[in-house]
C-alpha cells in the first residue's frame, strides 16, 4: 500500500500527468530533481536542520485528556502541527519544495492560497531563502482574508487576486498553471497540497510525512504502542496523507478523514469528493472531482476556505477505494461548535478546517472502548478565523434573540 | 487517408498554407456557431477548430476564458456540439477538429466519447491536457474510429518526446509556437521556424503553428515554412466585440479572409 505510486505516478487508476505539453518538459524535470537531489546526505540535513531550528519541529504530540474524559470513550491525542512556525503543516511540503527549487536553481517560486495559510507559508519560506515569490488568490479570498493578504506582502510577496471563473482556490490554481506554462523556465510552482501532475503528489506527501513519522514515535514513547484510529481533515489532503502515509501497512490502526459537508451534502453546497465525488480529471491529475455530467466542475463550498475545493490528491481516492482509509463528512455547523469546543476545553483554538477532524472526533471517541487511541491531526490554529467565527456567532445569538 | 490529411497534403502540393481559425463552441450560443462554421469555410477556411467550452480552462488566456464562460451561460455541452457537428457535416466539406480537455471527453467515456465524434463526423481531436500516455485505451478508441487525435509539441519538449509525438500524432502536429497560454501576441518568438525545421527532420507529418498568431502578416510569416497556421484569441476577439449575431459572422468571415490571402500561392508560382 506505502508503495504507490507507480513510475508513471499512479495510485491505482488516479494520479497522473494531465498537463498541456508545454509543462511536460517541467514536470519531468522536477521529477528528477527530486530523486538525484532530495535522498542526498546535504539535502537531508540541510531541511532537518530547517525544520527543527526554523520550524520549531518536532511538534508536540498533546494528550487531551480533558476532552477524552468529557467523551468518555478512546484516549484522544493531538498532533501539534499548529505550534509550526506560520501556524499550520503547510510550513513542512514549503520548506522542503522551496530547497529543492533552490538547490535546482530556480529563482522565482509561484503558489496559490485559499485561505492564505499556503500562500504565507511560501512567503515566509521565500523570505528566508531569498527567492522572488507571487501567491495568486481568488478575488473573493483576498476580500475574506485580507490579514494573510498583508502578512505575505509583508513578508515580500505579491499577491495576484484572480478574477476569473468562481474566483476562489480552483481559480487560483488555473491561474498559477498559466503564470508557469509561461514562464516555465524560470519558474518553480510550489503546489500546497497532495496533488497536481506527477510527481507533486509524491513529492508533498513524503515533505508532510514527518507527521506521522514523528506522531509515531512519539506515541510510542507515551503509550508504548500505535494508535487505533488516525483522524485528520481533507480538502486537498496533505495534513491527512503525511499523517497516515507512516502507518499504511500496520494494518490496525484505521484512518479516517473527515471532509466539508457544507451545508449537508444533500444541499449541494459542500466540498465533499471522496464522500460524494466522481471520477475526473483536473488540475493536472486524475482524481475525484465535484462535476456535472457534461465534465464541468463545480465550485466546492465549505465555512473554510481551505478545504473549499472541488477535487483531492489522488491517493485518497486511491485508498479510498482499496478500503484502507475510510472518508466521512461534517457539515459547517458541526465544524463551528467543535471550535468553539475545543477552545473551551483545551485551550486550543484550531483551524477551521481542523475544527472539521475535531468535530468527527466527538461523535467517534464515544463509540470506542477507553482502552482505544485517537490521534488527530491538529493542523492549524485558528486565529485567523477568528474574525469569521466572530461574525457568524454574532448572527446565531442575533437569531436566539429575535 | 483522413479527410484532414487529404486537405494538408492537396495544399502542400499546390504550394499553399492551411488556414485553421479557432471559434469557441456556443459563443455566445450555438446559433452564431451553426451560422459561423460555413461562412468560415466559404472565406478560406482549411480546417476548423471547435473549442468544446471547459469550466477551468488552464491552457488558455482571458479571450477564450471569456469566450468559454460564454458558451457555458448559453447552456453548451459536448453532446450539443456534437449534435450541431452532425446536422452541419452533410453541408461541409472542411475538416472539422474538437479542441477540448480530458474531463470533457473522458466524462463522456473515452470509447464513447470516440464513437459519437465518428457518428457527427468529427475528422479530428485535440486534448490539450490529456498526453498520449497517460490515456491510450482513449487515443485507441479514437483510431478504431478513425478519428484522428491531434497532439501538441511545444517549444519546451525535449528531442526524444518530439520523435515520439511526430510519429503518433495524427492528421497534423500542431507546434504551439510560445510558452505560454493562447492569446493574440505581438511578437512572435523568432525561434519558431528553427523548432519546425526539427520536426521536419523527424517526420513528414504536416506542422500546423498555432498560439499567438493575429495578424495576416504573421500568419504569412508563419505559413513559409509551416503547412497550417491556426488563429483562435484574435477572431474570438472579433466575434466578442462585434455589433450584433449577424455582424459576429460577417466580422469573423471577412477576417479568416484577410487571414487567408497571403497564404494562398502567387500566381504563377505554384508547385506544378
Amino acid at each position: 500500500m506505502s508503495a504507490a505510486p507507480s513510475a508513471a505516478g499512479r495510485f491505482g487508476s488516479y494520479g497522473g500527468r494531465y498537463v498541456p505539453e508545454t509543462l511536460i518538459a517541467a514536470h519531468e524535470e522536477l521529477a528528477e530533481a527530486y530523486a538525484r537531489i532530495t535522498p542526498t546526505a546535504e539535502f537531508q540535513r540541510e531541511l532537518g536542520d530547517l525544520l527543527r531550528h526554523y520550524a520549531g519541529r518536532p511538534t508536540a504530540l498533546f494528550h487531551a485528556r480533558r476532552i477524552s474524559e468529557e467523551l468518555g470513550g478512546a484516549r484522544v491525542y493531538l498532533k501539534r502541527e499548529d505550534l509550526a512556525h506560520t501556524g499550520a503543516h503547510k510550513i513542512n511540503n514549503v520548506l522542503g519544495q522551496c530547497l529543492l527549487a533552490h538547490k535546482m536553481g530556480k529563482r522565482r517560486i509561484i503558489a496559490e492560497t485559499g485561505a492564505g495559510q499556503h500562500g504565507v507559508a511560501t512567503a515566509t519560506a521565500c523570505a528566508l531563502f531569498g527567492l522572488e515569490c507571487e501567491i495568486y488568490m481568488g478575488a473573493e479570498d483576498v476580500e475574506r482574508q485580507a490579514l494573510n493578504v498583508f502578512r505575505m506582502e509583508l513578508l515580500g510577496a505579491t499577491v495576484r487576486p484572480v478574477t476569473s471563473g468562481s474566483r476562489t482556490l480552483k481559480d487560483a490554481i488555473n491561474e498559477a498553471m498559466r503564470d508557469w506554462v509561461t514562464h516555465v523556465r524560470t519558474t518553480y510552482y510550489c503546489i500546497g497540497s497532495v496533488m497536481g501532475g506527477h510527481p507533486y503528489p509524491t513529492l508533498v506527501r513524503d515533505f508532510q510525512r514527518v507527521i506521522g513519522l514523528e506522531a509515531r514515535r512519539q506515541l510510542q514513547e507515551a503509550e508504548g504502542r500505535l494508535p487505533d484510529v488516525l483522524v485528520a481533515c481533507v480538502g486537498g489532503g496533505s495534513n491527512a496523507m503525511g499523517l497516515f502515509h507512516p502507518f499504511l501497512d500496520d494494518p490496525g490502526v484505521r484512518m479516517i478523514g473527515v471532509e466539508p459537508a457544507g451545508e449537508g451534502i444533500g444541499s449541494g453546497r459542500h466540498g465533499a469528493v471522496l464522500c460524494a465525488g466522481v471520477p475526473g480529471i483536473l488540475h493536472g491529475q486524475k482524481t475525484l472531482v465535484l462535476a456535472d455530467d457534461d465534465g464541468q466542475i463545480f465550485p466546492a463550498h465549505s465555512i473554510s476556505a481551505g478545504l473549499d475545493y472541488p477535487g483531492v490528491g489522488p491517493e485518497h481516492a486511491f485508498l479510498r477505494d482499496s478500503g484502507r482509509a475510510e472518508y466521512v463528512a461534517v457539515t459547517d455547523e458541526a465544524a463551528l461548535d467543535a471550535f468553539v469546543w475545543l477552545s473551551r476545553m483545551e485551550g486550543i483554538i484550531p483551524a477551521l478546517e481542523t475544527a472539521h477532524a475535531v468535530a468527527y472526533v466527538r461523535e467517534l471517541a464515544p463509540t470506542l472502548g477507553r482502552d482505544q487511541i485517537v490521534l488527530v491531526n491538529l493542523s492549524g490554529r485558528g486565529d485567523k478565523d477568528a474574525p469569521t467565527v466572530r461574525e457568524i456567532l454574532k448572527q446565531r445569538a442575533g437569531r436566539a434573540d429575535g | 487517408m483522413s479527410r484532414i490529411e487529404a486537405c494538408l497534403t492537396a495544399l502542400r502540393r499546390r504550394g499553399e498554407t492551411a488556414l485553421i481559425p479557432f471559434i469557441s463552441a456556443g459563443d455566445p450560443d450555438l446559433g452564431v456557431t451553426e451560422a459561423l462554421l460555413p461562412a468560415l469555410a466559404a472565406a478560406g477556411a482549411d480546417v476548423i477548430e471547435i473549442g468544446v467550452p471547459f469550466s477551468d480552462p488552464v491552457a488558455e488566456g482571458p479571450t477564450i476564458q471569456r469566450a468559454s464562460e460564454r458558451a457555458l451561460r448559453a447552456g453548451t455541452t459536448l453532446r450539443r456540439v456534437l449534435e450541431l457537428v452532425k446536422t452541419l457535416r452533410p453541408k461541409l466539406d472542411v475538416p472539422l477538429v474538437l479542441m477540448g480537455y480530458g474531463n470533457s471527453f473522458l466524462t463522456m467515456g473515452g470509447v464513447r466519447f470516440a464513437e459519437a465524434a465518428r457518428e457527427a463526423g468529427v475528422d479530428g481531436v485535440i486534448t490539450v491536457d490529456c498526453p498520449l500516455e497517460e490515456e491510450p485505451e482513449y487515443y485507441e478508441a479514437l483510431a478504431a474510429c478513425d478519428v484522428d487525435a491531434i497532439l501538441l509539441a511545444a517549444p519546451t519538449t525535449s528531442e526524444k518526446r518530439l520523435a515520439t509525438l511526430a510519429q503518433n500524432t495524427r492528421g497534423f502536429l500542431y507546434y504551439v509556437s510560445l510558452t505560454g497560454v493562447t492569446g493574440a501576441r505581438a511578437e512572435l518568438p523568432p525561434e519558431i521556424e528553427e523548432n519546425v525545421a526539427r520536426i521536419r527532420a523527424l517526420s513528414d507529418v504536416p506542422v500546423c503553428v498555432g498560439f499567438g498568431i493575429s495578424t495576416p502578416e504573421q500568419a504569412a510569416r508563419i505559413g513559409k515554412f509551416a503547412d497550417g497556421v491556426v488563429v483562435g484569441s484574435a477572431l474570438v476577439e472579433r466575434i466578442e466585440r462585434a455589433a450584433s449575431r449577424e455582424a459576429a459572422v460577417t466580422d469573423a468571415a471577412d477576417f479568416v479572409a484577410a487571414l487567408k490571402a497571403p497564404l494562398r500561392p502567387a500566381r504563377g508560382t505554384g508547385v506544378p
